[in-house]
């Protein structure tokens, strides 16, 4: 059986596909959530050093990981748009660069907010918080030049581009960070000492990271089919949709 | 359960604070974004419409 | 090949001569830039030699960003760019040389400049000496990949505030290994590793940037 992935990847027709798509990955992330937050509050015993701040992990770790997740995924819609020359893969990358922001900006965050009653200050530069800060830096360069250059194709293959030469920076950057912060120990606490991580902890981290994910999913398709529709706002079956939408709106 | 009682639970050990501003920030994020999107389809489509009906 | 390459470079040096003023800027930056930190944090010198290494290094980053944006723009806006896009020589070794006169103009000066500010943060004589080593290592780096920021960012609306945001995130390791050199150095330690890991930052931004520059040029120009 062969599929015409190609059929698929016009907008005419992943609009509709996507809008089918996105009501299932709402129902994964909300049933994930619930099962992530039930284990986060109600499972997970009281850490015997941290108390009850810990439980700032369920969201702080999940975000963090997704953070990095999305970059990762961002770049590799970017490569298989430039190397197809296929506009969907562009416009996947553009929709998932904002969810990415947003969950680095959610792990900074719940990072200082954890940081503050464990390590009495809101912010230290510890290696993981300012690669975090850094890869925010990526995020929103990658933002803003897509938003500054008007021409949409232009647009797909510069921030494609800015996202490839990111991802490969990423583990440079990472190292350098590690290695600076090994050279001025003295204000670094290592967040990699913590206690061993009890198997119900690390259950309810997954389970959050997993909603996380199916979250990022359906907005990515939800912002994706915005994009759409702003793209072609002049084209038959953006018009015809709007027409026989109009009644919802 | 972990929880002796509601009150308990809502207090957080006394880290309260920074507990729900944890998980408060993230559904609130995760709301405003998703409101947002909501907003930004409708308004595309609103235009299209006005660009279809001339 | 060697002929349009020579070209090119000697044609960015010569048209850097013409207007001297540019580098001027870029030099004048980095002085006063320099010169500021002092003045904020107040004149102790034991509290100065131990920031001069971050604060120069700052301050080189951010003088050779200032330059960036004039990188492609000219030859953007006269259209020798397209000329270049088409000429059978490969792009990228073109923007190689791009990039030197860029350098020569622009980073070299900073080079040169800079132990003489570092005199003025009571900086010791061999670190001093780290100091231009390392910035001799690390400041090609912060050229090369400034040209993948300015070629994206080619006739872009706001094009220098947009270059200094996606450019400076990547700077980072060039900074923590330069000012680290400076660090070690001072402190009695050896530089050796900061300084290989600096050249290192170079030789990948030489071998992938130009690429990229190149990549990018096509995209904006096209």
């Amino acid at each position: 059986m062969s599929i015409n992935w190609f059929k698929y990847s016009s907008p005419q027709t992943f609009y509709p596909l996507a809008g089918k798509m996105i009501p299932w990955f709402v129902w994964l992330a909300t049933i994930f959530a619930i099962a992530g937050l039930y284990i986060s509050f109600a499972v997970a015993p009281t850490d015997f050093q941290q108390g009850e701040a810990y439980r700032i992990i369920f969201v702080h770790v999940p975000a963090a990981w997704m953070s990095m997740v999305i970059y990762i995924v961002m770049a590799g819609w970017a490569a298989l748009g430039l190397a197809l020359n296929a506009r969907l893969s562009a416009m996947m990358a553009q929709a998932l660069a904002p969810t990415g922001a947003i969950f680095t900006l959610l792990a900074l965050v719940t990072g200082s907010l954890w940081g503050k009653p464990m390590w009495g200050a809101w912010w230290v530069w510890d290696a993981r918080l300012t690669s975090e800060l850094i890869l925010l830096f990526l995020y929103l360069g990658f933002i803003a030049l897509q938003a500054s250059i008007d021409d949409p194709r232009r647009a797909d293959r510069a921030g494609a581009l800015l996202a490839l030469v990111g991802v490969v920076n990423v583990p440079i950057i990472y190292f350098s960070v590690k290695w600076w912060n090994t050279l001025h120990q003295g204000s670094s606490i290592n967040m990699g000492a913590a206690p061993k991580m009890a198997a119900t902890m690390l259950m309810g981290m997954l389970l959050m990271a997993l909603a996380f994910w199916m979250y990022t999913v359906a907005v990515a398709l939800m912002r994706v089919r915005c994009i759409m529709l702003e793209r072609e706002r002049s084209s038959d079956w953006v018009k015809e949709l709007s027409v026989t939408a109009g009644g919802k709106l | 359960m972990q929880w002796a009682s509601w009150s308990a639970f809502f207090n957080m050990g006394g880290y309260a604070f920074y507990v729900w501003f944890s998980f408060g920030l993230t559904a609130l994020c995760v709301a405003w974004e998703v409101i947002s999107l909501r907003k930004r389809s409708k308004a595309a489509l609103r235009l299209s419409k006005i660009l279809a009906q001339g | 090949m060697n002929g349009a390459w020579m070209t090119v470079l000697k044609r960015d040096l010569l048209l850097a001569f013409r207007r001297r003023s540019d580098v001027a800027t870029t030099l004048f930056f980095f002085l006063i830039v320099s010169s500021l930190f002092p003045l904020g944090i107040g004149p102790e010198p034991t509290v100065l030699s131990s920031i001069a290494p971050g604060v120069l290094w700052v301050a080189a980053l951010l003088a050779g960003m200032l330059s960036l944006t004039r990188l492609f723009a000219a030859d953007f806006a006269d259209g020798s760019l397209e000329q270049m896009l088409l000429a059978p020589q490969p792009l990228t070794l073109l923007v190689t040389a791009k990039v030197l006169a860029h350098w020569l103009v622009c980073g070299l000066p900073v080079v040169l400049l800079a132990p003489l500010i570092g005199l003025q943060y009571a900086l010791p004589n061999d670190a001093l000496f780290v100091l231009i080593i390392s910035l001799l290592l690390g400041t090609p780096a912060l050229s090369l990949i400034g040209a993948i920021g300015a070629a994206l960012t080619l006739g872009v609306r706001g094009s220098g505030l947009l270059v200094a945001l996606l450019v400076l995130p990547l700077y980072i390791p060039v900074l923590i290994f330069g000012a680290g050199a400076v660090a070690a150095s001072q402190h009695g330690m050896s530089a050796q590793a900061h300084l290989s890991l600096l050249a290192a930052c170079s030789l990948l931004a030489l071998v992938l940037a130009p690429l990229a520059t190149a990549a990018a040029l096509r995209i904006s120009v096209e």
